[in-house]
């Protein structure tokens, strides 16, 4: 039995323009220690699908198809329900440190309720569990800066911090979203290398959201690329740079800047992300697309296996215009 | 803080002191004086008079005599109108009144408010949230000369529960149609922007994470959200609170409670300078301080906020 399975997973938002199809009919199943990477621009759904699974949608969101955890449906359950999975079975780290810790509290006091709340913990305790755990994550003098504020950490500490709550629990899945996005380069890398070793150390399976593909290269051993709601092609990380077959994914490889190649303009891919109001027609890629034709504005083509572990929904990739060896 | 606390005390010097000259000079440059009657006084009583409480001198030395005295005595000299009373006497009687009511309704605006503000927002688009800015709406469009009167006709003279005026040492049965009166609007007014800022709360990131952390949402409200929902409110509090224990005239009127904010309006009419100086600096005093007070809350609510 998988660890979680997500199926036809569709997430709307009623607006006054008529209804945002943020995802459309995503399904995927992740087992106990693995790593998925989900990638795509700003709004392709993937910050909300993540979101859609723990229960924390916007008000005006709806969320249909399946979500089971263990065996057990969790999407739409109950709040009581819902409130035993959270931070104890699946954990969340959020994009912005700046704005998703409570600048009004103190690390202490957000750290230790986790503890207090789950487990039964009596606040020394709590708050003593909590240094040790920031102690985890690296940061210096954990003993007496657990009792900060978060305004008095920097970017990338706040981010460990939040990494630190996030695994106070030990979690089973661990979904972080964009943890890396409001960080500077080279913080951004040592927040990776601490994910993926406390990922190794705590065992638990995590899905990792970003627009950044160098980084799900880095940390994945499986990657989804979404775009206008919709899984545009899922595989194994190696195979996938190496010989991207859907369009947006090679435009997307495309558009990584190297350091080898000189100092030529950046590669993008043309167009903007899709108006998502009203029902999708076709690919959500087809405007922007350099292959499509008719009949990608037409049907959507569907999530087909291509080769060992790998899917895509292209009615036009790229090896069948021009062939590619296909690994076994 | 305690640095800041003592430079803002330090600072309210002048600005009461710009307060007190700035009312002194308005209130004379207004025509007529205390002894203006529609009967023309003696040529002689009304110099006698004006000598008595020395009207005949030069304004700069009338400011600087009246606050001699009140720098030196405390004194804020005596009524013009009322021979045998003074400032003092008069605000130390209708003050205790004043205050009591007050207090007693600001509390009521405050517990009520709030409550209102936050139920609606966390049950925002139902039932209980049209209910809630419903009573709002009502009890902000109802003035208190209107409520007043009403109150007295229901609960005096249709259901005979409640004395119809007097203040007999502060009972509650004379306590409560004044409170009813003075806090709705308050009420109003902070059950409003309890729930807009609420809501404004509720979207914001850090109350996602306490989502996240699995929390019930009871907790989530009390612990991360009602603390930063709070801010706009209490910055509404601190001249909200001077307006309310400052009293108010409608309601001394209606209900007889003999505070000061009839005796304010009063001195007003009847051109008693020396009454109408003490209650304006006793507003001026109460509003510095409250604005402090409110701005020492912020610093307890926001640990960004150093001074």
């Amino acid at each position: 039995m998988a660890l979680l399975d997500v199926n036809d997973l569709s997430v709307r938002f009623a607006t006054q323009d008529g209804d945002i199809h943020a995802v459309n009919g995503v399904s995927l199943s992740l087992e106990a220690g693995d790593t998925l990477g989900i990638v795509g621009e700003s709004g392709s759904g993937k910050s909300q699908l993540s979101f859609a699974l723990l229960g924390l949608l916007a008000k005006n969101g709806t969320a249909t198809g399946s979500v089971t955890f263990e065996g057990r449906e969790i999407l739409n359950a109950p709040e009581k329900v819902l409130n035993t999975y959270r931070a104890r079975k699946i954990a969340m780290v959020f994009q912005d440190p700046m704005t998703s810790l409570n600048p009004y509290m103190r690390i202490s006091d957000q750290m230790a309720e986790v503890l207090m709340h789950h487990e039964g913990l009596t606040k020394s305790d709590a708050i003593a569990r909590s240094a040790q755990m920031l102690d985890a994550v690296k940061i210096p003098d954990a003993q007496n800066r657990v009792r900060l504020y978060p305004h008095e950490f920097s970017g990338g500490m706040r981010q460990r911090v939040m990494i630190a709550m996030s695994l106070l629990c030990k979690p089973q899945l661990l979904i972080a979203d964009e943890p890396t996005t409001a960080l500077d380069v080279t913080v951004q890398a040592q927040i990776m290398t601490l994910l993926a070793e406390l990922q190794k150390e705590f065992g638990m399976a995590t899905i990792l959201i970003t627009h950044d593909l160098g980084v799900v290269a880095g940390f994945c051993e499986r990657a989804m690329v979404m775009y206008g709601g919709r899984i545009m092609e899922r595989s194994p990380v190696e195979p996938l740079f190496a010989q991207p077959t859907h369009p947006y994914t090679r435009g997307l490889i495309a558009a990584i800047p190297r350091v080898d190649q000189g100092h030529e303009a950046l590669h993008a891919i043309p167009g903007n992300p899709p108006n998502m109001t009203g029902a999708p027609v076709g690919c959500p890629f087809a405007p922007r697309c350099d292959f499509a034709g008719d009949d990608c504005r037409r049907d959507m083509p569907p999530l087909e296996r291509f080769a060992t572990e790998r899917d895509r929904a292209c009615h036009r990739p790229i090896d069948l215009i021009a062939p590619l060896e296909v690994p076994a | 803080m305690l640095v800041y606390i003592l430079k803002r005390l330090a600072i309210a010097v002048p600005t009461l002191l710009i307060l007190i000259i700035a009312s002194f000079l308005l209130m004379h440059a207004a025509p007529g004086g205390p002894f203006t009657a529609e009967r023309e006084l003696p040529p002689q009583v009304l110099a006698n008079l004006n000598a008595k409480y020395g009207l005949d001198q030069p304004l700069w030395r009338q400011i600087v005599s009246y606050l001699w005295g009140i720098i030196a005595h405390f004194d804020f000299g005596p009524s013009f109108i009322y021979k045998d009373r003074t400032v003092n006497q008069i605000i130390a009687q209708g003050f205790p009144v004043t205050i009591t009511y007050g207090s007693i309704s600001f509390l009521v605006a405050v517990v009520v408010g709030v409550a209102l503000g936050v139920t609606a927002a966390v049950k925002q688009n139902t039932w209980l949230d049209y209910i809630a800015v419903g009573i709002s709406i009502g009890a902000q469009v109802l003035p208190n000369f209107v409520m007043a009167p009403i109150l007295v006709l229901v609960f005096t003279l249709w259901l005979g529960w409640l004395p119809g005026g007097g203040w007999q040492g502060g009972q509650w049965q004379y306590l409560i149609m004044p409170v009813i009166a003075l806090s709705t609007s308050f009420m109003a007014s902070i059950a409003r922007i309890t729930r807009s800022s609420m809501l404004e709360v509720l979207t914001s990131n850090h109350i996602r994470t306490a989502k996240a952390k699995g929390l019930p949402m009871r907790r989530v409200i009390a612990r991360h959200a009602l603390k930063p929902a709070m801010l706009p409110v209490i910055s509404y509090l601190g001249p909200a609170f001077v307006t309310m224990i400052t009293g108010s005239v409608i309601v001394d009127i209606y209900f007889s409670t003999g505070g000061i904010g009839k005796a304010f309006v009063d001195s007003a009419l009847n051109r008693d300078y020396a009454v109408m100086m003490g209650v304006t600096i006793l507003m001026g005093t109460l509003t510095i301080l409250f604005n402090l007070v409110v701005d020492v809350l912020y610093a307890w609510i926001d640990p960004k906020i150093r001074y």
